[in-house]
């Protein structure tokens, strides 16, 4: 019974985001589209297990919630909302029955949903919900805030985009560029809440699943665009990592000291051919895939590509100057010329990362393998006192420990 | 003497206030506006949507920077106005980033209640 729960759950979800999409389109009402889809969840949990999933539940579901919307506005539509209720009515029965006519609104909702007069976690958990179809309850827990705040973040990000006029749709071609990696920014930052948790939360790790799932979808609305293509590459070539990362503790492992046999293959096979395709003009994330896949194809630490690395920094700093990035040209420059060239690199970053607990840890391992050992615990403290991980923190003693005892 | 006359209340107390009594104050406002209409003074008028639904647009270094809610700093003064009617956001944030204000301050782009 709970499988057959779960397969209705999963055909539902995977069906649904059509049906959300263009009810919206129809009414312009978020919450009317929510509910319609969700009292066709309610009768699909009722009625698939015995009669089992419909042959094209994606039809299913959107003329089930589409007719579940009209009656829910004749109902409770009275007065000067009549109106406005016969036009949305109007609009929905012009919605087909065949699926296959009926326009993908799921790219206009997702511009809609990462609208930059939101904020930005307003973007996130608007489109987790609406485009993703996760529970308030999930992205809750998957974002580690109560369930009322995250709802609320919802509801007033729903009557922002009522009140302030923002548009449902595709932007017009002159500001496209522009729009499009705002939406790429929320779903990598999607993707890295997902990644950068190590703690063992399942949840967390399906946002790195979701994160993939709709930027393959950006890729089918919206194809031939380098830096989707690019953002792809770059969280699979990253997630294929995901076991790899961490012992059954749940710590860190170092990338040169994962056991690559437990990297997904598949996944890196996916991200790499991705990249074989080329690129005109090579963006941040697809820089920074071609990095990850730097790593991907070597089959031990010591067969990385450290001067591609590097120069692919050079390139990316060039594009998006940070000091992170900077940081990070630093650590591929040490690897390939030795760490005394690394750490001349770090120098001038020092102020701007003081805070920064990354460029501190990178710093001790600079200076652990040049030798410097004084200096180098000075920093792995300075990295301690800043970390907000226990899995950082366990690595950082142990690499300090380490040092103490030799 | 043309003037413009703001209107400064607190939203979270507003929100407070039991119906009765908005319904009181509101026909206070009417009375006012009345008032104005009949000495022939008035000029416009309009109530705004709450600040949840302002959107801040600057222009720094050549870039837009669209942000919600409404930030102007301290240090920056209601300077002037424009009422403008368009078909959604977009546009109006696209106008308000031609401002030259926007180079140097801040223009909250907010909602007319439509009455």
């Amino acid at each position: 019974m709970t499988d057959a729960l779960g397969a209705v759950e999963r055909a539902f979800r995977e069906g649904s985001g059509r049906a959300v999409a263009a009810l919206i389109r129809a009414t312009r009402d978020f919450d009317l589209a929510e509910e319609a889809v969700q009292d066709a969840f309610e009768t699909a949990v009722r009625t698939w297990p015995e009669r089992g999933v419909p042959d094209n539940p994606e039809a299913w579901i959107v003329t089930t919630a589409r007719n579940r919307a009209i009656d829910k506005l004749r109902r409770d539509r009275v007065g000067r909302a009549k109106t406005e209720a016969a036009a949305q009515i109007a609009e929905l029965e012009s919605i087909g029955d065949d699926v296959h006519e009926i326009p993908d609104d799921r790219l206009r909702l997702l511009f809609t949903c990462c609208h930059p007069a939101l904020a930005m976690e307003a973007r996130v958990a608007l489109t987790l919900r609406t485009v993703g179809g996760l529970s308030t309850r999930e992205i809750a827990r998957a974002f580690l805030v109560p369930e009322p705040t995250l709802g609320q973040r919802l509801t007033r990000a729903k009557r922002k985009i009522r009140e302030a006029g923002i548009p449902y749709r595709v932007p017009p071609r002159d500001v496209l560029p522009e729009r499009l990696d705002g939406v790429l920014a929320v779903l990598y930052l999607v993707f890295n809440e997902g990644y950068e948790a190590t703690e063992g939360e399942l949840l967390r790790g399906e946002l790195c699943d979701e994160a993939i799932r709709l930027t393959k979808l950006v890729d089918r609305l919206l194809p031939d665009d380098d830096e989707v293509t690019g953002l792809i590459a770059l969280m699979v070539l990253q997630h294929a990592r995901r076991t790899a990362r961490t012992d059954e503790a749940g710590d860190l492992i170092l990338l040169e000291d994962q056991d690559r046999s437990r990297w997904d293959h598949e996944m890196i096979d996916e991200g790499l051919a991705l990249l074989d395709r080329g690129a005109r003009r090579p963006g941040v994330y697809r820089l920074q895939a071609e990095i990850a896949a730097c790593h991907a194809r070597a089959p031990r630490p010591e067969d990385t590509d450290w001067p591609r690395i590097a120069s692919l920094y050079a390139t990316l700093g060039a594009l998006q100057p940070s000091p992170v990035v900077e940081l990070n040209r630093a650590a591929a420059v040490a690897m390939a010329d030795g760490p005394e060239s690394g750490l001349r690199l770090l120098e001038p970053l020092a102020d701007a990362l003081d805070r920064y607990q990354p460029f501190h840890s990178a710093r001790a391992d600079l200076l652990r393998r040049a030798g410097r050992d004084d200096e180098a615990s000075a920093s792995y403290l300075r990295a301690l006192d800043l970390t907000t991980n226990d899995a950082e923190r366990r690595f950082l003693t142990r690499r300090l420990t380490a040092l103490q005892g030799a | 003497m043309r003037y413009i006359l703001l209107i400064y209340t607190s939203e979270e107390a507003w929100a407070a206030v039991p119906h009765e009594e908005q319904h009181a104050i509101y026909q206070g406002y009417e009375k006012v506006a009345r008032e104005m209409e009949e000495r022939g003074v008035m000029r416009g008028g309009d109530q705004l949507a709450d600040t949840p639904a302002a959107t801040t647009v600057r222009i720094r270094e050549g870039e837009q920077l669209v942000t919600d809610g409404p930030f102007a700093e301290t240090k920056e003064q209601l300077g002037g106005y424009f009422v403008i009617d368009v078909d959604d956001l977009d546009t109006a944030i696209e106008l308000a980033a031609k401002i030259p204000g926007a180079r140097h301050g801040s223009i909250e782009v907010r909602p007319i209640v439509e009455g």
